[in-house]
């Protein structure tokens, strides 16, 4: 019979991913609920030595395929991998990270396993011994308690929603190698490349705090205050569908409902009016500050903290004073 | 060069989402009903790729009657035929009966390239693509900005964001591809688009033509079930900053982050 938790953990370049963590101690408050033992699954080149140490967040075993052909990620090779060790350890639920990674992994081992997956949760609990978990839907204007009628029940984690526990280094894990059972057809797509961006920029979808700038901010050449204010709060920056498609920001830069939908600790709205495909991106938010010089921008509706005036003034000012504290 | 564009009709983005008495589902009456955002760039990328390679270009679809209208839309863009799989057995369906439906619509046609929306605005699931690769023992690489099939060598090159970098992959014909923003600008359906659409094919199926079974498809069918639906946590309007001058303004709020939130 299916038992346990098995969390499948993601790691770039050898070194195991920050979501991961949220993952694994959300996989142990799960796995401890159930009275059950909580397994890992970590799959790459030369990772191995990573695996004893996840001991520390409660895995009591980590199975781990080395393979060179799993050294970056590819959908095909890592659902077929994780497929034998699942057949095997027969884990009753399975998590990972709502990353860009996880979502794929998740989406395509589900049909794989022919099972259900509930996707980019914000919250996961056991409720009779089956696992329950709420997903935001229609971008956060809802939210659905599903469950899985199915084995293993599959769920993804929101980035940046679950705590993480702080490790017990004293613990280890027992390390179990397997055969990755990779053929010719698992590795029918190659990574050709793996372009970086310039170092230090957060991901959007993993910043603790986002300032983001609209139609407001006139041209691109005016973002360089909110990239200021960015450095001094350690966040990034985003931008809403008006600035993107005006060309002063990059696609990856969208937030919103056809764009990326965030949940940092802070998100300061400079310039954006509040339209609902906006909120919907970044309403999941847990302080929201708005600066618009239209007292009557519906933004100001959703924000926690709102500033009515020239965000050209306001955001310079701002970096000053925040430079005093950080 | 045989092409394939899944589209779902969604809730038009501007829509107020209301909880219906059920507490399962949603308000259908107000809703304006619109082709998912991503699958534009889908059906957009697939008359690109048929410019270019010449073939045709057949919209899959599942869902009830009104998905013609999306369905003519796609075609009234440019391509050549629509299938709609009509059927309320498929009602409510979670993404694994969606994706075994629509494989069983594809396996019967030829293709090269399949394109699905990273993820459909009402649901969210983002796995159809996915698993629809899985079912049809594919390659699959999703969220794609740009792409190049080289139909002589039966590669495609795509590019796909990740975290702080930019993936570029080579996979096999036949492959499915998800889209997202960056990838295309959708052209708007022209209006002799929209005449021509008027004559072109669009065939309904019912789940038995598929050789599916009804228990297999639906709600009966799936694997993920919905059990409520909650409004989202309230966010009321907060504080104003108040101050005499901008200045004044910005140390405040500075002051209100770090002391009240305790966020910097
Ligand atoms: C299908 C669809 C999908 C969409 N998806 C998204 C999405 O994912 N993300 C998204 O953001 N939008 C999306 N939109 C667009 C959305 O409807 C709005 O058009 C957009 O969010 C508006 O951007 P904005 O707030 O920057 O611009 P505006 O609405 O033009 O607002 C600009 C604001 O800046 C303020 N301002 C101007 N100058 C200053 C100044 N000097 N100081 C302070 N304030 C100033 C103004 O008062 C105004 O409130 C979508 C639309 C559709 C139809
Ligand atoms: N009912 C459907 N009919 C056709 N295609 C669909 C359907 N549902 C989902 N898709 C495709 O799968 C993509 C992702 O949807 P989802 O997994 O539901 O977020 C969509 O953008 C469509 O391309």
């Amino acid at each position: 019979m299916a038992q346990g938790v098995m969390v499948v953990c993601e790691q770039r370049d050898g070194e195991i991913r920050k979501i991961s963590y949220e993952v694994l101690s959300e996989g142990k408050r799960l796995a401890d609920k159930l009275g059950a033992e909580m397994t890992v699954v970590l799959l790459g080149s030369g990772i191995a030595d990573k695996a004893a140490a996840l001991g520390g967040y409660g895995a009591s075993k980590v199975f781990v395929a080395d393979d060179p052909n799993l050294a970056v990620y590819t959908a095909e090779a890592y659902a077929k991998a994780i497929d034998g060790i699942v057949k095997q350890a027969d884990p009753a639920i399975l998590l990972m990270g709502a990353s860009v990674e996880g979502k794929d992994l998740s989406a395509r081992l589900a049909g794989k396993l022919s099972t259900g997956l509930a996707m980019d949760c914000t919250a996961v609990r056991i409720d009779d011994g089956r696992l329950v978990a709420t997903r935001p839907i229609y971008a956060g204007k809802a939210f659905a308690e599903v469950v899985i009628s199915s084995f293993p029940q599959m769920a993804t984690t929101r980035p940046n929603v679950m705590t993480v526990t702080p490790p017990d280094t004293s613990k280890s894990a027992e390390v179990v190698k397997v055969d990755a059972n990779l053929s010719a057809d698992d590795l029918r797509t190659k990574v050709l490349e793996v372009r970086k961006e310039a170092a230090g920029k957060i991901d959007l979808t993993e910043a603790d705090v986002i300032v983001s700038g609209g139609r407001g901010m006139k041209g691109p050449e005016n973002y360089k205050i909110l990239e200021e204010l960015a450095t001094v709060l350690k966040g990034t920056v985003g931008a809403s569908r008006s600035a993107v498609d005006a060309g002063w920001r990059s696609h990856s830069d969208q937030v919103g409902q056809t764009g990326k939908v965030v949940t940092p600790n802070l998100y300061i709205a400079c310039g954006i009016s509040g339209a609902i495909q906006h909120l919907a991106g970044m309403s999941g938010s847990k302080v929201i500050v708005a600066i618009n010089k239209d007292a009557d921008a519906p933004i100001f509706q959703k924000a926690d903290y709102g500033v009515v005036a020239d965000l050209f003034d306001v955001v310079p000012a701002m970096t000053e004073e925040a430079k005093k504290i950080m | 060069m045989e092409i394939i564009a899944c589209i779902k009709q969604v809730p038009d983005t501007e829509s107020q989402i209301k909880i219906a008495p059920d507490g399962k589902s949603i308000v259908q009456n107000d809703i304006k009903w619109v082709m998912n955002p991503y699958d534009e760039f889908g059906v957009e990328e697939a008359l690109k790729l048929k410019a270019k390679n010449g073939g045709t270009v057949t919209v899959v679809s599942v869902g009830p009657k009104r998905v013609t209208e999306s369905i003519r839309t796609a075609l009234a863009m440019g391509a050549d035929k629509g299938i709609l799989v009509e059927d309320a057995a498929t009602d409510d369906g979670d993404s694994f009966t969606i994706a075994k439906t629509l494989a069983a619509v594809v396996k019967n046609i030829p293709y090269d390239v399949i394109f699905c929306g990273q993820r459909a605005v009402d649901d969210d699931e983002a796995q159809v693509g996915a698993m629809l690769a899985e079912m049809l023992n594919i390659p699959h690489v999703s969220l794609v900005v740009k792409e190049e099939v080289d139909l002589a060598a039966k590669k495609v090159t795509a590019e796909k964001p990740i975290e702080g970098a930019t993936l570029v992959t080579e996979s096999s014909l036949p492959v499915l591809l998800t889209t997202q923003k960056g990838l295309n600008e959708p052209r708007y359906a022209s209006l002799p688009g929209i005449m021509k659409a008027k004559k072109k094919p669009l065939e309904t199926k019912k789940v038995a033509d598929l050789g599916l079974n009804a228990e297999d498809v639906g709600l009966a069918g799936s694997k993920l079930k919905i059990m409520a639906l909650t409004p989202p946590p309230q966010r009321s309007a907060g504080k104003i900053v108040e101050g005499e001058t901008p200045q004044e303004k910005a140390a405040a709020l500075v002051k209100l982050l770090r002391e009240e939130a305790k966020i910097i």
